[in-house]
């Protein structure tokens, strides 16, 4: 039996405010595709069953398994990953630079996925109570921190942005 | 874990969607994708097209009103769960909502995806079907109304043709004297229940003329008991119905001891609830 | 002055590639290049069962596929079984698998056929299409199947035992038989695993134009990876470089090598003159990677009224599944670390590691340590019960004093070595944890909650962890002409911040700045002699030889620059990467210093002006002296006598509802003791990943197998890992900071220990809720739920009852 080539589709996907234009079949992942075709290796692929949620990223501006979505059905969407979150400048973000302050990784693996989560959801809570951080990481699995210091990390990205926004207040005046 | 092969359309209509439905075989309606697209990475399911009706218009819809709460079949879980007219018309959506899988998921699934998927550990279908709710279905053929209590054929199974798309589902308001809650318990936080309970009563002067008890993870389909005869022994009459078995997280005995613990709490608290909102 | 590192909480250099998404793991690698090409495996989809035929011949007209092996297509050494890494004289029927089936499969899971496409998504469909036909045979799976051997899993194995071992310590049995009371309990532990987050994978590169071969692997050693390949693919070792990228956790699963994948990937490499890459996906790692845990023992005790341990005698089946690739390692350890803190006047132990069809059983974080910890800690707690002692009165009764170090135990360890312990403070230990946790004041609590209807219980487990086994470690430093510092270690790393750890020792060594270090590890081409991550070694065993290897530098570089400065070694300092005449402005900096130590014939910038021959020496020496080296650099090696011993204790206090028999964690505390600690936020971080480990392992985790031999919950959905929401919402820790001897820096391994005293620490709690002995772990609130049935007519249930 000899198998025919599968149909490829032309898919444009907007990625951290750049368009990548990739030729793929439909069945490939969203996750598959930002690693392999655009080449943002960022975004980690840990069960590929939804669960673990380390594939995060932002499809339009929510948190979203890339692992269960197919790249030719995010053609309408704006995507980010954790490459995107770090500042223009090469800055850490908020959520990232609170992470290396609070030693909030260890291997680096579910990493991208819980910045994604994040910075997603202090947008929707800025100032998260401890409670309320858990609440905001509890569909990520990590393996090595225990979450202590992820849960530290969120309030203490809360932290940062609100500094960040009382200086650039302090400037405005 | 990849899928297998499949042929991909994106119609930008309801109409052509159903047309694609209607000529293809073992085609398979692609929504949110948070159930449908793990069954395909593991290969356990291989439809030969997906249609995916993420581009379809208007399906997104969440409308609430005296009647009840219309969503729409692109509506995800987390625009379901944030609207507070949903939430004021039919108060039971919002409380099993929030015990949907996690955030992220909620974010991308489908209210009406997981009713149609019709799995029994699953906390929409049960409320769709304590509430008497039904699905609006449509395909080449016209659209047809689905009442809940038709919808559920067995596991993992609903009563859709392949080619007919659930299009709406619609949960009745709550009743001025009526009142429900929810509980459930499960391993992890997020997971689906081991046993999931939710009541929905009817008060007349605060006493209770009508009870029903909706279950989750305890029958092969989402199960629903009347108890209003059996209000000093709620679990007693539902276990009578229901059929718990064991599986690697909990033994059949178990979840029928938990049927037994959750299920007056939840009764007496969907009681409190309906006392509540008529300050009887 | 240049800041002490050496102790301070350092944020991690590794942190901003990862924060980044600029961290490279192997499946990030080669992405870019369009001749890569990708596998997937055919796997054993039953537990037991003879091949008879397998059929690729629908494979090849695939689109898009390359190659398929089985084992028919292997030659040579990659034809015989794989090795048995650890060979032990009592292990007397070591099996290993082929790197693909020969024949028969012993687990599902194992590797048959091996194909490689031009993606993985084509080669999953290529494997769907390999017809195999089977000859089932029955599956020997669990202890007591194996124990029972109606069925063996291999013909050549009687009884399915692969190795049986005693050690003893005095006449234990007799200890017992004289003792004034005695008891007897049976403990079980079952199969759970390591799951990191990322699976295995592998790339490998064959380079015909040099003839060499890379290899980037998913690995804890590099270097043991680099062996077998050469040597089953018939290379020279110079021909093979093994690059460990960044690792996305291994907790023991990758110390394992080589897996099938390591050897077919590069031999495809070979073969097909392009880069391949093996990729693990979740539900392999379930069903190919290893599993551990599963023992059952049976403990005979005979103490004194004190509860002083006259006579310990245990007896343990240990389930190693389908083959022994890494010994005996997992069960010597439980047989020896149990022990933990205590001095039992007599002690013997006995076990036997047995075949099952299962997943092969290799370390997971702990390594035996927690089923040893909770046989040893259950049988304290069941002493007390039977004393009517303080659980704690009876521990500190038992433990080996302060004045007692070094403490030889009389048994061997798993490195071979003498069983001793090299120092420790357990008295101060306990007094702390018992503050901690506030273990006086909880019969207050208890009854506190009583009155609220809630039930409350209260734990404590105490372990002693070999740490920092040999045989060795090495580190080479290096100083360049620009001052920089590079620093080379062979051990891999998979998140313990070893980038930062090892540049905080080499900066306070050297007298550098610790921006300027920058540590590279488990690269074969930097160190070819290492072993590897493993037994919570890395810090003892790496930390101790980079800073050997930075004393020789600076010892160099002092030489060097007195002559310069022209002055008296003893008179120097380094601070801040520039050495100094003491109370004096003459000085030079680390760069110059690099300069001077190579005596160059060509200039290539600036700096290297300054090293010309017309510039520097004397025209009547050599110029690079008799004994010394161009460059300015350091070597060396740490090879210890023995491992070092960490210890720790840990308490709980859980609620159990009344009701549902849900489990929940009220308060979590941790006294640890490793000794000086390099980076306490590390190893802070190291306790929670532990602990939150340890409470998987305890309430959560465990490999549901069916009679088949199914593993009926190879996924996260089912496998549960904790999330956020399962751990405790604090972890209180104190140390203490007991050096070890052994080494320069005093330091021990704090890798494993949060996870050790789980299961004990978890039985202890939950048992003193409820008022009935907990023997087996994990636990779940189901089984909990039938624990309280089977003991609702007994007394203890009463005494619970009361306690509500």
């Amino acid at each position: 039996m000899i198998t025919q080539p599968e149909e490829l589709h032309d898919v444009r996907l907007q990625v951290n405010g750049s368009v990548h234009e990739v030729r793929v079949p439909a069945r490939r992942l969203l996750s598959d595709a930002l690693r392999h075709d655009c080449g943002l290796t960022g975004t980690h692929v840990g069960c590929e069953h939804g669960v673990c949620g380390a594939c995060t990223v932002l499809v339009d501006g929510r948190p979203v398994r890339s692992c269960l979505m197919f790249a030719v059905s995010a053609v309408e969407s704006e995507i980010t990953t954790v490459e995107g979150l770090t500042e223009d400048d090469g800055t850490l973000s908020p959520v990232q630079q609170a992470f290396s302050d609070c030693h909030g990784l260890q291997c680096g693996f579910c990493t991208p996925g819980f910045l994604t989560t994040i910075t997603a959801g202090l947008r929707e809570n800025p100032e998260p109570s401890e409670d309320e951080a858990r609440e905001m990481i509890a569909g990520n699995l990590c393996r090595c921190t225990g979450y202590q210091n992820i849960v530290k990390s969120v309030l203490r990205a809360a932290e940062i942005e609100r500094e960040i926004e009382r200086e650039s207040g302090e400037q405005v005046q | 874990m990849k899928p297998a092969p499949f042929a991909y359309l994106r119609p930008s209509t309801l109409e052509e969607a159903l047309a694609a439905l209607a000529d293809t075989q073992g085609a398979k309606v692609l929504a949110g994708g948070q159930s449908l697209v793990p069954l395909l990475s593991m290969r356990l399911a291989a439809p030969s097209t997906l249609v995916d009706i993420n581009g379809l218009p208007d399906l997104d819809g969440i409308a609430a009103d005296a009647a009840g709460v219309r969503i729409g079949a692109l509506a995800r879980h987390a625009d379901v769960l944030a609207s507070a007219e949903a939430s004021a018309s039919q108060p039971l959506i919002g409380m099993a909502l929030s015990h949907v899988a996690h955030p992220t998921i909620r974010n991308r699934g489908t209210t009406v995806g997981s009713i149609v998927h019709a799995d029994a550990a699953a906390e929409m279908p049960m409320v769709l079907r304590l509430l008497d709710g039904t699905v609006d279905v449509a395909s080449v053929r016209g659209r047809r109304t689905v009442p809940a209590a038709d919808l559920f054929a067995g596991p993992l199974e609903s009563t859709l043709a392949h080619d007919e798309v659930a299009v709406e589902a619609f949960f009745p308001a709550l009743a001025p004297g009526g009142g429900v809650a929810f509980s459930e318990v499960a391993r992890r936080h997020g997971d689906y229940a081991l046993v999931g309970v939710a009541a929905l009563v009817d008060t007349e002067g605060g006493e209770v003329t009508r009870a029903r008890i909706g279950f989750v993870s305890v029958s092969d389909v989402p199960t629903v008991v009347d108890v209003s005869d059996a209000l000093d022994d709620p679990a007693g009459a539902a276990l009578a119905e229901l059929e718990p078995a064991d599986d690697i997280h909990a033994t059949a005995a178990y979840r029928a001891h938990l049927v037994k613990v959750l299920t007056p709490r939840v009764l007496a608290d969907a009681i409190h609830h309906a006392r509540e909102r008529t300050g009887a | 002055m240049t800041t002490k590192m050496f102790g301070a909480k350092v944020p991690r250099v590794e942190d901003q590639r990862f924060l980044r998404g600029q961290g490279r793991y192997v499946d990030d690698l080669l992405t870019d290049d369009p001749r890569l090409l990708h596998s997937a495996v055919l796997r054993s989809p039953h537990a037991h069962a003879r091949i008879l035929d397998i059929d690729v011949s629908d494979v090849l007209d695939v689109e898009g596929v390359v190659a398929v092996w089985t084992w028919d297509d292997l030659t040579g050494p990659m034809a015989e079984p794989l090795p048995l890494l650890i060979p032990h004289p009592t292990l007397t029927h070591g099996r290993t698998q082929y790197a693909l089936a020969k024949g028969e499969v012993n687990y599902v899971g194992e590797a048959i056929a091996f194909v490689v496409a031009v993606d993985r998504y084509v080669a999953e469909d290529a494997v769907s299409r390999i017809r195999v036909d089977y000859e089932y045979l029955e599956p020997v799976v669990g202890i007591p199947a194996a124990r029972a051997a109606r069925t063996a899993v291999h013909p050549d194995v009687p009884d399915n035992v692969g190795a049986r071992m005693t050690q003893e310590n005095g006449d234990a049995r007799a200890a017992i038989a004289a003792a004034p009371h005695t008891l007897s309990l049976d403990l079980d532990i079952e199969r759970s695993a390591c799951t990191p987050m990322e699976g295995r994978g592998t790339v490998a590169r064959w380079d015909p134009d040099t003839s060499r071969l890379t290899v980037w692997s998913s690995t804890q050693t590099s270097t043991g990876v680099r062996g077998c390949v050469a040597a089953k693919l018939g290379l020279d070792l110079a021909k093979v470089d093994v690059i460990t990228p960044d690792v996305g956790g291994g907790f023991g699963v990758k110390v394992v090598h080589p897996w099938p994948e390591e050897l077919l990937v590069p031999l495809a490499s070979m073969t097909l003159g392009r880069p391949v890459k093996f990729t693990e996906d979740r539900r392999e790692h379930f069903i190919s990677s290893a599993h551990e845990r599963a023992q059952e023992h049976h403990v005979e005790v005979g103490f004194d009224d004190d509860g002083r341990v006259l006579g310990l005698d245990v007896e343990f089946w240990h389930d190693h599944g389908a083959y022994t690739p890494y010994g005996l390692i997992v069960p010597i350890i439980t047989s020896t670390q149990l022990l933990g803190p205590y001095k039992p006047q007599s002690y013997r132990v006995t076990f036997e590691s047995v075949y099952t069809n299962t997943v092969i059983v290799t370390p997971y974080r702990g390594a035996g340590r927690p089923q040893g910890c909770f046989v040893m800690e259950r049988t304290m707690d069941a002493i007390a019960a039977y004393l009517g002692k303080d659980r704690t009165e009876v521990r500190s009764a038992n433990f080996i004093q302060p004045d007692e170090f070094p403490y030889e135990h009389g048994l061997v360890f798993q490195d071979g070595r003498e069983l001793t312990y090299d120092s420790g403070d357990y008295p101060a230990s306990l007094a702390k944890l018992k503050e901690l946790v506030g273990w006086d004041e909880f019969e207050d609590f208890r009854a506190e909650m009583a009155a609220q209807g809630r039930r409350v219980g209260i734990g404590l487990a105490c372990y002693v962890e070999g740490t920092g086994v040999g045989p060795y470690e090495g580190a080479h430093v290096h100083i360049e002409t620009s001052g920089k510092v590079k620093a080379s270690i062979g051990l891999t790393t998979q998140g313990q911040g070893h980038q930062t750890a090892f540049a905080q020792i080499v900066a306070d060594t050297l007298g550098v700045r610790f921006e300027d270090v920058e540590v590279v590890t488990g690269d074969t081409r930097k160190m070819p002699y290492s072993v590897g991550t493993f037994a919570s070694r890395a810090a003892v065993m790496s930390g101790s030889a980079v800073h050997l290897a930075a004393l020789r530098a600076k010892e160099k570089a002092l030489r060097i620059a007195a002559e310069a400065l022209e002055a008296a070694e003893d008179d120097l300092e380094i601070a801040d990467g520039v050495v100094s005449v003491k109370g004096t402005d003459a000085s030079i900096d680390l760069g110059t210093v690099a300069v001077l130590s190579n005596p160059l014939r060509y200039a290539f910038d600036e700096a290297s002006k300054a090293a010309t021959q017309f510039r520097v020496g004397d025209p009547g020496k050599p110029p690079v002296a008799e004994g010394d080296e161009p460059g300015l650099e350091g070597k060396d090696f740490y090879s210890p006598p023995r491992s070092t011993f960490a210890n720790g204790m840990h308490a709980v206090i859980v609620e159990t509802d009344p009701d549902t028999a849900e489990i929940t964690i009220l308060k979590y505390a941790v006294v640890h003791d490793c000794g000086h600690l390099i980076n306490p936020m590390i190893v802070e971080g190291q306790i929670h990943g532990g602990v939150a480990q340890g409470v998987g392992g305890a309430l959560y985790e465990r490999m549901a197998y069916d009679e088949s031999g199914q593993l009926l919950n190879a996924s996260f959905m089912d496998f549960l890992m904790p999330y956020v929401t399962e751990v405790p919402t604090t972890i209180d820790i104190d140390h203490l900071e007991t050096p070890s001897p052994l080494n320069p820096l005093g330091i021990k391994g704090a890798g494993e220990a949060g996870v050790i005293p789980s299961a004990a620490v978890f039985a202890a709690a939950i048992e003193d809720a409820e008022g009935f002995p907990i023997t087996a772990m994990p636990i779940s609130p189901s089984e909990l739920f039938a624990l309280r049935l089977e003991h609702a007519d007994l007394p203890a249930e009463a005494l619970s009852e009361e306690t509500r």
